[in-house]
């Protein structure tokens, strides 16, 4: 067991991990913040994706050792200071961007990462940056559509919500 | 104007919130005091015969609290079957037991063979390595066909061959079937493959069994569509448990489409071992177990063939098919290829005579069960790919084709024992016609062809047997239980009501879209309405939610006992007014006599209700009311849908350009969800028809085992698709005349796609009939290049 320290969501953490453990399961298990997701074992799905130093990153696909004294941002720790729904997640409610939730913190994780570094993001460029985030539910209709809503664009125009 | 509350609004989801912010509750968030974790050891080829497991030395590694073997098993119950089907003959379909972990064969990659329970997950897996198997390897059963002839080797030593049922619906006189065609002036034939595929709901399947010594009691944690069922099927045929002392819990669920219907060994195992540990046991599937571990879904080889009389009328229809049940019949997987998929062979069409054919084939891969639209999207596969081919082969439009043989008087009984109630297919194809705009198709053609890219229409028409289902006629069609639901509405004192549902959402929005209906009955805020769902011990009893049945069946028990709690609410409000019953109304949440001034607020009888001081003695202080609902009927939702390929001549990569759907879902509570029922829908049948394919090799070994080989529909692998629901007809036998929505697009939509990518290929001048799912690039280009 090696001991390993973090800021999560602004607070700093610490905890005792083996050399094995992933930081999905350091977050999942020694934090308790489960709302990232494990759905696959191949680094395929992002359900798992939070930001290490401002990046999306698989959390399946990292160590928790790797992590060691990074900034890690999680979705518990997106809405705003007072507890509403930030803009992208408030965009998913409004554009009905997810079903079952199981993909959603990853997917708006994503999307968060997406818009820092593409302020207004094209349908195409929304669909080839979620690559690497699976949804069995929604057919990505609505989850394109709230990313680009929550970008500030017109999405009236696209099909029925 | 859209309505902004109540039936027919699109009231933003509630359950949202929780997702967005993480604050789900999925089982595998679910840690239970003192839990150990079990690992099972798989087996990894797919037929042999198990002459020893030596698992000692497993139970001496670290951490380790017992292993598990088929012998801990033995004198337990095995996994049941929930259908009987009766063959063709009169006789009971071949059923074989299916333990909780192999017993004497392992059948299937992946078949459990042992489990080990441990501290840790890693200490259960390590120690899963230490077992010692000897197994003799046998000969893989997988070629359906060659698996029915005589001589083959079993899956089942015990059974006389590796044919479960063969059996027939429609027309049983094969000479008058033969003469049909024999006077058909045209037949269609077209042999195809419904691919088979994984569910694969983002969420991995859980378990967690707990054991409370000082009372007896277990609880189940499980990622379920239906807990009720499966307790009822634990406790009654696996583990021979009192269901009063079993609770079992589906939290939030992360999809499911299907594959969490079905009781699986990895749930009776964790309760059984919670008791036999004395300690909590939790399960995580990972998502490569998941492949080898969940029902599978489709699977069907057939031949299909159409005979048209000289005006192209539908005149004959037969249909052969092997349908894979795998290595163990799954909980429904029987009824699946036969009531699911040979009823629904007529389709949108007044074909008179039709029959079905269908072989039901154990192999030695994984068993085989519902999938999102489970029988109808086999059924309509085929139907919708022979339409469109005679219509080339004929030189017809394919619209006209089907619109000439549209089913136009309701109701109507089929020759393959459904009635239809209702529906207007003319009138669903004309909005399709519009929303896709077909008048511009052939401009975008051109444009298509302008930049080197051949484009292709596809139309597809469908029918669905949806609202499962009338109990007195599944009951006769082999439904080893009926398939009614329940609801209680509970009102507490202050007017607020909780209200419990035995059918459970999974993604589709229950909570937000249940207390819509309710809200809208009284005239109260959908806020005030909360729904429970999910846990044995809160709800009377439920069957769970699949085959789109939750809101016309779970929804039309909630409108029963709610009208029950109006009635009764009246009779208090009646004696508080002191009017006569039969003159008050109910309308905005206020309790009026009619032609009067005079009324009395919901909170106002609510409360009354619970503090009877000034109270009509005859009637029974307290509002709760409970129904339950058996449908006379299914529900019928039908539809048109069209999609728009392009196809890159050079590579054969096809890009969906256009899909559009117009559906008859009868009433509509929630627009909004409705749309991403459908768009989900389209995604898995665009998935299916073009990427996913779940492939064995000849031994047995799954090819297709983790989402680095088996293709997943992704973003950028779909368009944005157009929704239309505009086109009613309510459904006649049920109080919101609701038909359900949740199957519909991945019926509807792989023959759409595929005709589209035919009908690029044959604009190219390149007649080519047919190319089987998925339309991958390689299988275009070498259709283009045979
Ligand atoms: S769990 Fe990390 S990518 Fe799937
Ligand atoms: S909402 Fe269910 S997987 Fe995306």
């Amino acid at each position: 067991m090696t001991k390993v320290s973090m800021t999560v969501n602004g607070k700093t953490v610490s905890g005792d991990v083996e050399g094995r453990t992933l930081l999905s399961g350091f977050l999942r298990e020694n934090l308790n913040l489960t709302g990232t997701h494990v759905g696959c074992d191949t680094a395929q799905c992002g359900a798992c994706v939070v930001h290490v130093n401002g990046e999306a990153v698989k959390s399946c696909n990292m160590l928790a050792l790797e992590a060691d004294g990074a900034d890690v941002g999680t979705i518990e720790g997106q809405a705003n200071q007072d507890g509403s729904l930030n803009v992208i997640q408030q965009a998913f409610q409004d554009h009905h961007g997810l079903q079952c939730g199981f993909c959603t913190p990853g997917m708006v994780m994503s999307a968060a990462a997406l818009l820092k570094e593409n302020p207004r993001p094209t349908e195409v460029e929304v669909r080839k940056y979620l690559e690497g985030n699976l949804c069995r539910c929604t057919g990505y209709h609505n989850i394109v559509k709230a990313i680009m809503a929550a970008s500030g664009q017109d999405v009236s125009s696209i099909a029925a919500e | 104007m859209p309505k902004d509350s109540g039936i027919g609004a699109s009231s933003k989801r509630r359950e949202d919130v929780r997702f967005l912010t993480g604050a789900g509750n999925y089982t595998d968030d679910i840690n239970v005091h003192g839990q150990a974790y079990v690992h099972f050891l798989r087996s990894d080829i797919a037929h042999g015969r198990i002459k020893s497991i030596d698992t000692s030395a497993a139970e001496a590694m670290p951490g380790v609290v017992k292993v598990f073997t088929g012998k801990d098993f033995e004198g337990v119950g095995g996994m049941p079957c929930g259908w009987e089907v009766t063959d063709k003959h009169g006789a009971p379909m071949q059923e074989p037991p299916h333990p909780i972990l192999a017993q004497g064969k392992v059948r299937h990659v992946g078949d459990p063979i042992a489990a080990v329970v441990a501290d840790s997950l890693e200490q259960a897996r390590d120690a899963a390595e230490a077992i010692d198997l000897d197994i003799e390897e046998l000969p893989a059963v997988m070629n359906m066909k060659a698996a029915a002839q005589d001589g083959s080797t079993l899956v089942h030593d015990d059974l006389k061959n590796n044919i479960c049922y063969d059996w027939q619906l429609g027309e049983t006189d094969d000479t008058k079937v033969d003469e049909v065609f024999a006077n058909a002036a045209h037949v269609t034939t077209l042999d195809l493959v419904n691919n088979r595929l994984v569910a694969n709901p983002m969420e991995p399947r859980v378990a967690v069994g707990e054991y409370k010594r000082g009372t007896d009691e277990y609880t189940l944690f499980t990622t379920s569509q239906n807990p009720h069922v499966i307790r009822l099927l634990m406790c009654a045929f696996v583990l021979g448990l009192p269901e009063h002392k079993v609770r079992v819990v589906a939290p939030d669920v992360g999809g499911g489409f299907g594959t969490k219907i079905f009781h699986y060994a990895e749930e009776a195992f964790c309760t059984f071992a919670a008791k036999a540990c004395n300690r909590p046991v939790k399960w995580t599937s990972s998502r490569s177990e998941a492949f080898m571990s969940d029902a599978h879904g489709r699977d069907h080889v057939s031949k299909i063939e159409l005979a048209l009389d000289a005006d192209n009328n539908f005149i004959g229809l037969r249909t052969n098919t092997y349908a894979n049940l795998g290595a163990y019949l799954s909980t429904f997987s029987s009824s699946v290829p036969t009531w699911l998929h040979g009823t629904l062979m007529a389709g949108n069409y007044k074909t008179p005579v039709i029959q079905v054919n269908v072989k039901a084939m154990f192999t030695n891969t994984v068993p085989v069960d519902a999938y999102r639209g489970a029988g109808r999207p086999e059924a309509t596969y085929q139907l919708e790919r022979v339409v469109d081919k005679a219509a080339r082969e004929l030189g017809v439009d394919p619209i006209a084709l089907r619109r000439q043989n549209f089913i136009t008087q309701f109701p109507y009984d089929t020759p393959v024992a459904l009635t239809y109630d209702t529906g207007d297919y003319n009138g669903t194809m004309d909005k399709l016609e519009v929303a896709a705009d077909l008048a511009g198709f052939a401009a975008r053609r051109a444009e298509s062809e302008a930049n080197g890219k051949l484009r292709g229409l596809g139309i597809n028409c469908y029918i669905e047997a949806c609202g499962i289902a009338p109990s007195n006629i599944v009951g006769m069609l082999g439904a080893r239980a009926g398939l009614y639901d329940a609801a209680t509405v509970r009102v507490n004192a202050t007017g607020s009501i909780s209200v419990m549902v035995g059918a459970h959402s999974h993604g589709q929005g229950h909570e937000t879209a249940f207390p819509q209906v309710v809200a809208d009955m009284i005239g109260i805020d959908e806020s005030m309405v909360e729904i429970v769902h999910g846990d044995t011990s809160k709800i009377p009893f439920g069957m769970g939610t699949y085959g789109s049945r939750s809101l016309a069946v779970c929804g039309s028990a909630m409108v029963k006992a709610t009208e029950k709690v109006i009635e009764k609410g009246k009779k208090i409000a009646a004696h508080l007014l002191e009017a006569s019953e039969a003159d008050i109304e109910l309308k905005d949440g206020q309790f009026s006599v009619a032609g009067t001034d005079k009324s009395v607020a919901w909170g106002d009888v609510t409360l009354t209700a619970y503090v009877p001081h000034n109270y009509p003695l005859e009637v029974e202080p307290g509002l709760e009311e409970t129904a339950f609902y058996d449908p006379a009927n299914f529900t019928y939702p039908a539809g048109a849908y069209a999609c728009e390929v392009e196809v890159d001549p050079e590579t054969g990569q096809v890009t969906v350009e256009a899909f559009n759907a117009a559906d008859d879902f009868g009433n509509i509570v929630n627009p909004m969800i409705v749309d991403g029922q459908v768009h989900g829908g389209i995604g898995q049948g665009i998935g299916q028809a073009l990427l996913e394919n779940c492939a064995y090799d000849e031994n047995g070994q799954l090819l297709s085992a983790s989402f680095m080989d088996y293709a997943m529909p992704r973003a950028d692998d779909v368009p944005f698709y157009g929704v239309d629901h505009s086109s009613q007809t309510p459904c006649t036998h049920n109080p919101l005349g609701v038909k359900g929505c949740g199957e519909a697009g991945a019926i509807g939509s792989p023959p759409a796609v595929v005709n589209a990518v035919l009908d690029a290929l044959n604009s190219g001048g390149k007649a080519v009939e047919h190319i089987d799912m998925p339309v991958s690039p390689s299988r275009v280009w070498a259709a283009m290049n045979s």
